[in-house]
């Protein structure tokens, strides 16, 4: 059968799997386009590019599969690139395909030429640029492959559109993918599972440190009977917030910058330090040579450049969480008893909870929305968010119940990423509520993505923490430079509700604490279009606790 | 802080040289020396890099060249017993009077003359980066004109393959 490049490659998709891409048409991708027109792949037109790539990469981060997009030559291929840097900041794996100029054209500063595969080699896992027609059904195997295995990454495919055009006999690619360069990893060392397991059984103040690394393995059933049978507290990262039921008598929240006090005393004092799959951010150690100063680590992560990046461990272990934990698992004495250790935890919980005070302008305290947010879905809901001190809280109040159920920008920080995010999360999983917990800067970054969300009938939540600020960099300015808000008071913005009823979506407004869950409420009844409520909250709420940069974390800030 | 040389071979392809140079440059890491070429098999190319650094350094640098996957294998070779070679060509002044000195210094290097010019000489040059150097110096009082090196290429000695 003769078939044209662009048909091949949708063949291509169709052997992976893909049901959903995100996408922007243009004049390189016009030959893929003719042929999506025909496809029964779901292609989403999206507003801006940069919101194709984030709704890709939420819908693998809820689903577990790749994420596709897909986007024009030049300025396309360019509005991809913070997208794909997040995606590679948070190891999320996503397959962007993006048009180029025809091959004989390329080099020559051809219209709408970018060289992407050069502008994304630092901030992809790997890259491609097609040379011949007959190597898409190869390079499409080998994306996917490397993409979705080991430590999960973007990759992306340059498609130069001569190529696309061109028709040759289709073979579909059956065979296995071969790369001498790169082996998926299997297995782990036996040895250091015994010598872990051991080290795990005779300890006396154990923490677990969990994070991105065990939704990518799908193990937080695993980790679950680790911390359950061994009675060991669980703290999670932000990206590892929904490997670890929140509501668990275990969990700590998160360790780190903005750490809860109870977790990061307990990375003080404990004696063993369980690290499942994280990679020792600087927003987790702060000052590292008093990061878990008593400990000894064990560090389990799929990628060997991890081991030792920024920490010395002690026993590192190579390898696949589930796999490893089911290792371990194997050898840990349950214990029945809670001990001294369990009970010094339960006296910080107590002592020193999360906590906010009441407004000083009668206004709604942004942290009781997100309360009430995770009272009213239980825990239940996939939480989206945008970056700041809105990300802080829903980190902080919303307990999570599910894995794979907290969307956010954690290695980039990429605002704007919250909207197209929670579309993509929508489109993966219908029957979840979805909703995007933003603040007034951030939501103004891609809010043209309402545009898609109302296109294709998608019920996302967007509720905005509207502080006027851009709030967590006002809070530095706060706390570190005098109380000098250079260029972060953003009251002059638009009518949120009319913004929202202009593009067809639900648009409320919300003044007192009375009345959130009202909205709330409302908003998740509507099932045919977007709501976007705008929270007219504390305009000075800061984000406690809060370790500054390069510290101990044993210096918090805020009260205790 | 030591010297270490790498073995990198990898896959004989466009853009690969772009992608451990974007590597080490992204990463802070300091290239001292980068030589590559087509191996006895024609889709694989080796590299032998020199990069400087502690051991976890080193440790690093490797471990973040595996994850390229177009590099196939990297050895730390500087412990082992290498065979390594430069090249080096100098252009010199050499009016008549100080030919004969010139040629006896070449002769002294086991280097050799390969184009005479009215008033220039070119040489060539093999071997370590420590004969590199000094053949450098003892020409330097002539007048160096124009010198190119290439990067350092290394090969273990013995059976193994690596
Ligand atoms: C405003 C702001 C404030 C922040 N404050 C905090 C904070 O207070 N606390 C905090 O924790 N974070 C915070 N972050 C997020 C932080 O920047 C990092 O993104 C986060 O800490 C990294 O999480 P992680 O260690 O779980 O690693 P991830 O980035 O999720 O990486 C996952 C790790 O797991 C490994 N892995 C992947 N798949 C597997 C597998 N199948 N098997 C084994 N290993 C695997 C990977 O190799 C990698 O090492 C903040 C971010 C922002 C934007
Ligand atoms: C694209 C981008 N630009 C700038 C920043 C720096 N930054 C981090 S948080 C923040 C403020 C966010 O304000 P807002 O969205 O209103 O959220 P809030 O902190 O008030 O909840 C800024 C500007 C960023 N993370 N991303």
């Amino acid at each position: 059968m003769k078939l044209k490049g662009a048909e091949i490659l949708l063949q291509s998709l169709k052997q992976e799997g893909v049901d959903t891409i995100f996408g922007y048409p243009g004049g390189t991708v016009l030959p893929i386009y003719d042929a999506l027109y025909d496809s029964d792949i779901r292609h989403i037109l999206v507003r801006h590019e940069q919101g194709a790539a984030h709704a890709a990469d939420a819908y693998a981060r809820v689903t577990g599969k790749t994420g596709v997009c897909i986007a024009t030559s030049g300025p396309g291929a360019t509005n991809l690139v913070t997208g794909i840097a997040t995606a590679n900041m948070d190891s999320i794996p996503m397959v962007c395909f993006t048009g180029q100029v025809a091959s004989p054209l390329i080099g020559r500063d051809a219209f709408q030429e970018a060289d992407i595969t050069g502008i994304t080699m630092p901030i992809t896992k790997h890259n491609y640029v097609l040379e011949r027609t007959e190597d898409v059904t190869r390079i499409v195997k080998e994306a996917f492959y490397i993409a979705s295995t080991n430590r999960p990454g973007p990759v992306v495919v340059d498609l130069p559109k001569d190529l696309m055009e061109k028709e040759i006999e289709y073979e579909p690619y059956n065979s296995e993918v071969s790369l001498r360069g790169y082996r998926v990893m299997k297995g782990c060392n036996y040895g250091q599972v015994v010598s872990a397991s051991e080290l795990i059984n005779k300890s006396e103040r154990p923490v677990i440190y969990a994070g991105g690394g065990v939704i990518a393995s799908d193990a937080a059933e695993e980790l679950r009977e680790l911390a359950e049978k061994r009675k060991i507290p669980v703290t999670t990262t932000l990206m590892g917030m929904s490997a670890f039921p929140g509501n668990n008598y275990l969990s700590l929240g998160m360790l780190g910058m903005h750490g809860t006090r109870y977790a990061n005393y307990a990375i003080g004092e404990c004696d063993l330090l369980i690290a499942v799959g994280v990679r020792f951010d600087d927003r987790v150690t702060g000052k590292i040579a008093e990061f878990a100063p008593h400990a000894r680590i064990i560090h389990i992560d799929i990628d060997a450049a991890e081991i030792g990046k920024n920490v010395d461990v002690h026993i590192p272990i190579v390898g696949e969480v589930k796999e490893v934990l089911q290792a371990i698992n194997k050898r840990i004495e349950t214990v029945e008893e809670f001990s001294e250790w369990n009970q010094t935890i339960d006296r910080w919980k107590s002592e020193y909870p999360l906590r906010y005070g009441a407004s000083s302008e009668g206004r709604i305290m942004p942290q009781h929305v997100i309360e009430k947010i995770s009272d009213l879905t239980q825990g239940e809901a996939i939480i989206t968010t945008e970056v700041g001190q809105n990300q802080m809280w829903a980190a902080h109040y919303y307990k999570f119940k599910n894995p794979r159920s907290f969307v956010t920008s954690g290695g980039l920080g990429t605002m704007g990423f919250g909207l197209p995010a929670a579309i993509g999360a929508k489109i993966a999983c219908p029957d979840r509520p979805v909703i995007d917990i933003a603040g007034d800067g951030s939501i103004q970054m891609n809010i043209q993505e309402l545009g898609t969300a109302v296109a294709y009938k998608i019920p996302v939540i967007v509720c905005i923490l509207n502080n006027q600020y851009l709030g967590m960099v006002r809070q530095w300015q706060s706390l570190f430079y005098g109380g000098r808000f250079s260029y972060t008071d953003i009251s002059s913005q638009p009518d949120f509700v009319k913004l929202a009823e202009a593009y067809g979506a639900v648009g409320m407004r919300v003044k007192t604490t009375q009345e959130v869950d009202g909205a709330l409420r409302e908003a998740l009844k509507v099932t045919d279009r977007p709501v976007v409520i705008d929270f007219r909250v504390d305009r000075m709420a800061d984000v406690y606790p809060m370790v500054a940069p390069g510290e101990s974390l044993l210096n918090m800030l805020g009260e205790e | 802080m030591k010297k270490h040389t790498l073995a990198v071979t990898v896959e004989n392809k466009p853009g690969v040289l772009t992608r451990v140079a974007t590597l080490f440059r992204r990463r802070g890491y300091n290239i001292d020396s980068l030589a590559v070429g087509e191996t006895e098999n024609p889709s694989i190319s080796r590299m032998t890099i020199d990069v400087t650094g502690d051991d976890k350094i080193i440790e690093q640098v490797s471990k973040q060249l595996y994850k390229l996957v177009d590099v196939i294998k990297v050895v730390d070779i500087t412990e082992e017993r290498l065979v390594t070679r430069e090249l080096i060509l100098i252009k010199v002044k050499a009016d008549p009077s100080v030919r004969s000195e010139i040629v006896q210094l070449v002769e002294i290097f086991r280097a050799r003359i390969v184009d005479i010019g009215k008033n220039s000489l070119i040489i060539e040059a093999t071997g370590d980066a420590g004969k590199m150097e000094a053949i450098e110096d003892s020409l330097k009082p002539f007048g160096i004109l124009e010198l190119v090196r290439t990067g350092k290429i290394a090969i273990v000695r013995g059976p193994q393959h690596f």
